[in-house]
């Protein structure tokens, strides 16, 4: 074999296999919506997270902006911390926003979803949110329900 | 260690083997060669198969380190050479193994130009020219595409001795040039270490057992047997030896000094036991 | 008694000689890794090298991705629409292909194909005196030969595994969505949505490259250290495959604690 034709031989191998590569980061893989450019950080305190972990999806009117980058608990007001990390390209996130722990399907995955309030001051790096709403937890909800169910009977007789 | 010889006769040897022991693990292959090799000569060495000449060569190159004894190529001490000085001496030097050794992947014309190749950054156009020199040589200048697979044995080993000329060496080693060529190969190859060694005056040393072929083309010889020096002089004065060890060599006597049966117990002995192998 | 005594000296023999082999293994890489340097003037060996172990290859690479893929996507399929959760098919796939299987079948498939080649032709190298020859020409075969197979095998090993990965994913795509009738976009954007860049994507080359580094080690020392007849080649050969694919399996749990933070 000459040279010429090894040398193609072995820029179309390499150049499929990068191509893979690509593929494998771009369009199997989120290298696209994981990265988080220029991203500023807010905070949220929250009663119960659920099962919120790092890199959970940070969304507002269902659009993904941002990730969970760090929870902690804070041993004084026995609340869950998390800090999220916003995509600087929306900047505009009203200082009333909500945030709100919720559950992809009945039992997906949980992320946290921002509701924007009518605030024309908004959000800088390191503030926090200060309305928020736990997570659903369900053997809770469902003691809840079963407790009502016996109140209500009783108050029926 | 003091030079017996006048200076004249040793810049005269240019291989000079003394007193040298080699074992591998604990079976001894040298036990004591003294070996001069002139410069500019043909010097043959005989032996039966496994008497260490092929060990002899490998010393020689410098592939295997003595027990002890010194082993001088044209002056400088080989076993005590750095790696990188070995390959410096090993430039000046080719051995030529058995099988001719030619690269598989590569053509006729690969071959030859390979240690060129590795060495030298000569432009294309005047690499040719020397390789083909090279193969002209030997008379295989048209077989220049083959590939070694297609070569017959006497042709691989001539293309195996364009490839050790490339860099025109001191000395060329032949292992074993004749064994397994018809006789006109054999001739060839005969013609070839004899040309070369007329025209560019490269000291030749050529083991092999073929007694014929290779007195007829060497000016010295040396037997080796049982991993001594059996006998040596020219080609005329060895075929005249009357030294038994000597004698059963040239003649292809079966049985003499090397016996014909292996060592073993006596055979009636054996025979009669019942357990064992 | 004297037979226990022999066998138990026997154990000690074979322990003896395997960590003696292990030790030449290690100084024969430390040769091979200094070799490397010189090739950088001549990349054209190397080339020579990623086409013999990487071209060579690519087809056995491409059926068996596609083949694993599609059969993923039919055994997960089964499974996940049990949950009725067959929209998460695309993630399955993906993260089997790219975090395991990829990576793994792929080292064992290059062990069988090209690692064993290596073997056999350094081997038959050795034996045909081709090795010893080229260092009576000065040249040292760990410079001309070894190195640029070992660097070959590496460049090869995790562009094979995006190869198999990818084309597997393909194959899920082809079962899951063009066979039983998951949907594409849902196929893709679970599989988008869980599937991470650095914990799985990047990890798993990771690991190809790992196991480049070990099989092609394997097969070039073995070949190198071939006895020089066709039985010592013959078996050289055999013992490549067999610590090659058993080098992987047990690098990969290693490496798949030390990546998930187990140990």
């Amino acid at each position: 074999m000459n040279r010429k034709t090894l040398e193609l031989w072995v820029g179309l191998f390499v150049a499929i296999g990068l191509l893979a590569l690509a593929m494998l980061a771009f369009k199997v893989g989120n290298l696209t919506t994981a990265d988080v450019l220029n991203s500023y950080r807010i905070k949220a305190r929250f009663e119960n997270i659920g099962g919120l972990k790092v890199k959970s999806a940070v969304t507002m009117a269902g659009v993904r902006i941002g990730r969970v980058s760090e929870v902690s608990f804070d041993s004084v007001r026995y609340q869950a911390v998390v800090t999220m990390d916003i995509d600087g390209r929306y900047k505009t996130i009203p200082t009333d926003t909500s945030a709100t722990i919720l559950t992809a399907g009945l039992l997906g995955e949980q992320y946290v979803g921002l509701e924007p309030g009518a605030d024309e001051v908004y959000m800088k790096d390191g503030e926090t949110i200060r309305l928020t709403q736990s997570a659903l937890v369900l053997e809770k909800l469902i003691g809840q329900f079963l407790f009502n169910q016996a109140a209500g009977g009783d108050k029926g007789k | 260690m003091a030079q017996p010889q006048s200076d004249s006769v040793a810049r005269d040897i240019l291989v000079d083997i003394r007193d040298v022991h080699f074992s591998r693990g604990d079976r001894p292959i040298l036990k004591g060669i003294t070996l001069p090799i002139r410069r500019g000569s043909v010097t043959a060495i005989m032996g039966g198969s496994g008497c260490g000449k092929t060990t002899l060569l490998n010393l020689i190159g410098g592939q295997i380190k003595p027990n002890s004894g010194t082993i001088r190529v044209d002056g400088v001490s080989v076993p005590d050479l750095s790696t990188r000085e070995l390959f410096e001496l090993r430039k000046r030097m080719a051995l030529l193994f058995q099988t001719g050794a030619l690269f598989t992947d590569l053509t006729v014309f690969e071959n030859v130009a390979f240690p060129i190749r590795e060495h030298t950054r000569l432009p294309e156009p005047i690499l040719r020219k020397v390789v083909l020199m090279k193969l002209e040589t030997v008379g295989l200048r048209g077989a220049r595409d083959l590939m070694p697979s297609e070569l017959s044995g006497g042709m691989a080993r001539r293309v195996a001795l364009a490839r050790a000329i490339a860099f025109e060496p001191l000395i060329i080693m032949y292992d074993e040039p004749f064994t397994g060529l018809d006789p006109i190969s054999k001739g060839v190859i005969g013609k070839l270490i004899r040309e070369l060694n007329q025209s560019l005056g490269i000291t030749s040393i050529v083991v092999s057992h073929d007694v014929a072929e290779t007195c007829s083309i060497s000016d010295y010889a040396y037997l080796m047997g049982d991993g001594r020096v059996m006998g040596e002089g020219t080609p005329a004065e060895v075929q005249k030896t009357k030294s038994e060890h000597v004698r059963q060599f040239m003649d292809g006597l079966p049985d003499g000094p090397v016996p014909y049966q292996y060592p073993a117990a006596p055979y009636l002995e054996d025979l009669m036991r019942w357990n064992g192998r | 008694m004297e037979r226990a005594l022999e066998t138990i000296a026997r154990l000690g023999r074979t322990f003896l000689a395997a960590i003696e082999r292990l030790g030449r293994a290690t100084f024969f890489l430390y040769e091979v890794v200094i070799a490397t340097r010189p090739l950088a003037r001549r990349f054209f060996l190397v080339m020579q090298q990623v086409y013999a172990v990487g071209v060579l290859t690519l087809l056995i690479i491409l059926v068996s991705g596609l083949f694993v893929g599609m059969v993923l996507g039919l055994q997960g399929y089964n499974t996940l629409v049990k949950f009725g959760s067959e929209q998460t098919l695309g993630l399955l796939v993906a993260l089997s292909l790219v975090r395991e299987l990829g990576p793994v079948v792929t080292a064992l498939l290059f062990a069988g194909r090209a690692g064993s080649a290596l073997t056999a032709e350094i081997g038959l190298m050795k034996a045909t005196e081709q090795l010893a020859g080229m260092e009576m020409m000065a040249v040292n075969p760990i410079t001309r030969v070894i190195a640029p197979r070992f660097l070959g095998g590496i460049l090869a090993m995790p562009l094979l595994a995006a190869l198999f990965s990818a084309i597997g994913v393909l194959g899920g795509h082809l079962v899951g969505v063009g066979l039983l009738g998951v949907d594409a976009g849902a196929f893709w954007s679970q599989m988008q949505g869980s599937v991470d860049f650095y914990d799985d994507i990047v990890n798993g080359v990771i690991k190809s490259v790992v196991f480049g580094v070990v099989c092609t080690w394997i097969a070039v020392f073995e070949g190198y250290d071939a006895v020089p007849t066709s039985e010592g080649v013959a078996r050289a050969t055999n013992r490549t495959v067999v610590y090659s694919s058993l080098s992987v399996l047990a690098l990969d749990f290693i490496l798949t604690a030390l990546m998930l933070g187990e140990i």
